[in-house]
């Protein structure tokens, strides 16, 4: 059954939405959250004596119990942070220094998102060390055992997503997981694009950081949570200075607080924990189960569907990984941008440009440096899916080409 | 607005048009153009002579609109004179921005007056324009 009746953005039509992997929509529950937050609780949390404040503090500590037994993580290791990006930054400026010296190398795979590669590109140059890229089998998308062997000895960090956010490729991070410790790197796992379609435990990974966004997962913007080991977390410096991260400060000195408020300086996006703690519920609810066995179905539907239109390619198909709820294709001669302003005429919106990939998109030598991306969340149905099929093959008749 | 009506034969037909994807090794102005947003890019290369536009030429990559505003650009700036070429970027740009609607004075634009329908699509006025920011950038 379709879930979009829960989703105000949805329930009353009007749009195919095949964007999910750039943001899911979000449920009814995760809104009401924020909403009752804000009007009844939302005195400043941890500061006062009264019963609003104390309110407060509960919703918010209790918001990261919640995230933080999601992923199978305690609390204290458990950071609020704005997004994934900002997750990755923490990482590159309190910890990467610490472990990343001259001739030291970070490596990363070549279908990882920006915010996976500029924040290492930057540690990397200041800290005179090399950025390595494991690069993919062009035709099947899988990174072939080779490129393992670029993690060596002046191996410090290595760092990818769990699923790919272009291909919807799922990592071998048991592979890089067990290279990165042979060699006693640490390792970062992007888990965006996974934590909205499967249960991910950061134990059982075997990470020492881990990232993530509310927005990809039915919860709110601006909020996503950084996962570290207790002991790394410990012995790292804060990211950002001021109120409530502190312990004790007097005029040239501050001990700074435990953890989690180490991290966590001046008032925080409470409403968003609120509303990241109903998204957690709400996709429990729902249950990975029913989740798992709707988009792979649908995902089904659309590749079979999209490898029957004459003039569109789906990027890296031979597919010797696992997809997630997302595809790549290409049409024909014809540049994503106008794909997508085309397929927005039928009311379906699909991700088209570069993802924030160029890397990967320069090594895969896509034509016009871009793609079209149709992703999958929870609320997605076959009528989505049919919409998409029926209106691609128009895309090349409007442009002009006779087929 | 119909979609067909955006991506009329006359746009598509411009956008895969070779004749002004050119190098020009004899350029006087080159300048590149970028809408960062969207990855969109143009070299502009124009070829001028005692003030007149000789030859004007792109190369570049990006979606239809962009790629053929800047041939039909092209097309139109060959034998203006650079103080001409500023005022018809204006113009352009003061179609694109729904200030000027006057079908005599559009006229002028040529081919151009085709992406008026722009206007209307705001994810995409950004490509319609960047050939014409560019020109006005070359000839600063």
């Amino acid at each position: 059954m379709s879930l979009k009746h829960l989703f105000p953005a949805l329930e009353r039509g009007g749009v195919h939405y095949l964007d999910s992997a750039a943001t899911s929509m979000r449920p009814e529950s995760v809104l009401r959250a924020m909403d009752d937050y804000y009007r009844y609780d939302s005195a400043n949390p941890h500061r006062g004596l009264y019963d609003m404040s104390q309110r407060s503090t509960a919703a918010y500590d209790g918001s990261r119990s919640v995230v933080a037994k999601f992923i199978g993580a305690l609390p204290e290791e458990t950071i609020f942070v704005r997004n994934t990006s900002e997750a990755l930054n923490l990482i590159a400026y309190c910890f990467a220094p610490s472990v990343l010296g001259e001739g030291d190398n970070v490596v990363i795979p070549i279908t990882e998102h920006h915010s996976n590669i500029v924040t290492w590109q930057y540690v990397c140059k200041k800290q005179l060390a090399e950025l390595r890229y494991l690069y993919i089998d062009r035709e099947t998308g899988a990174i072939p055992d080779g490129e393992f062997s670029k993690i060596d000895g002046r191996t410090k960090i290595v760092a990818f997503a769990h699923v790919t956010n272009v291909l919807g490729s799922v990592n071998p991070v048991e592979k890089l997981v067990a290279a990165a410790k042979k060699v006693g790197a640490a390792t970062v796992c992007d888990i965006a694009q996974s934590v909205p379609h499967m249960p991910v435990d950061v134990r059982a990974l075997g990470v020492d950081f881990a990232a993530f966004s509310a927005h990809k997962m039915y919860g709110p913007m601006g909020i996503g949570a950084l996962y570290g080991r207790l002991e790394l977390l410990e012995a790292m410096p804060p990211f950002m200075y001021g109120g409530d991260m502190i312990e004790d400060v007097r005029e040239q000195e501050t001990d700074f607080a435990p953890l989690p408020s180490k991290f966590e300086a001046g008032t925080q996006n409470c409403g968003g924990a609120v509303g990241f703690a109903a998204a957690v519920k709400f996709i429990e609810e729902v249950g990975y189960g029913a989740i798992a066995a709707n988009e792979a179905a649908l995902l089904r539907k659309l590749t079979e569907g999209l490898r029957k239109i004459p003039g569109v390619t789906i990027a890296c198909d031979a597919g010797a990984y696992e997809r997630h709820a997302a595809v790549s294709f290409l049409v024909d001669g014809v540049h994503p941008h106008d794909v997508s302003t085309i397929l927005n005429d039928s009311d379906i919106a699909v991700r088209a440009g570069k993802h924030c990939a160029h890397p990967l998109l320069d090594y895969l030598e896509i034509p016009f440096r871009s793609t079209t991306r149709a992703s999958l969340g929870v609320y997605s149905d076959a009528d989505d899916i049919d919409a998409l099929l029926e209106a691609l093959p128009k895309v090349r008749r409007i442009m002009g080409y006779g087929d | 607005m119909a979609i067909e009506e955006m991506y009329t034969r006359l746009i598509t037909e411009h956008s895969r048009d070779k004749r002004n994807r050119r190098e020009m090794p004899e350029a006087t102005h080159s300048h590149r153009g970028v809408n960062p947003s969207c990855g969109d890019e143009i070299t502009l290369r124009l070829r001028e002579e005692d003030g007149v536009i000789k030859d004007a030429a792109f190369t570049g990559s990006g979606c239809a609109i962009s790629q053929a505003s800047a041939s039909m650009m092209a097309d139109l700036l060959t034998g203006r004179t650079a103080e001409d070429a500023k005022r018809l970027a204006e113009l352009f740009l003061g179609m694109i921005r729904g200030d000027v609607t006057d079908e005599a004075q559009l006229e002028e634009l040529e081919e151009a007056i085709s992406l008026r329908g722009v206007a209307k699509m705001p994810a995409r006025v950004k490509c319609a324009v960047l050939p014409w920011h560019t020109l006005q950038e070359s000839l600063k």
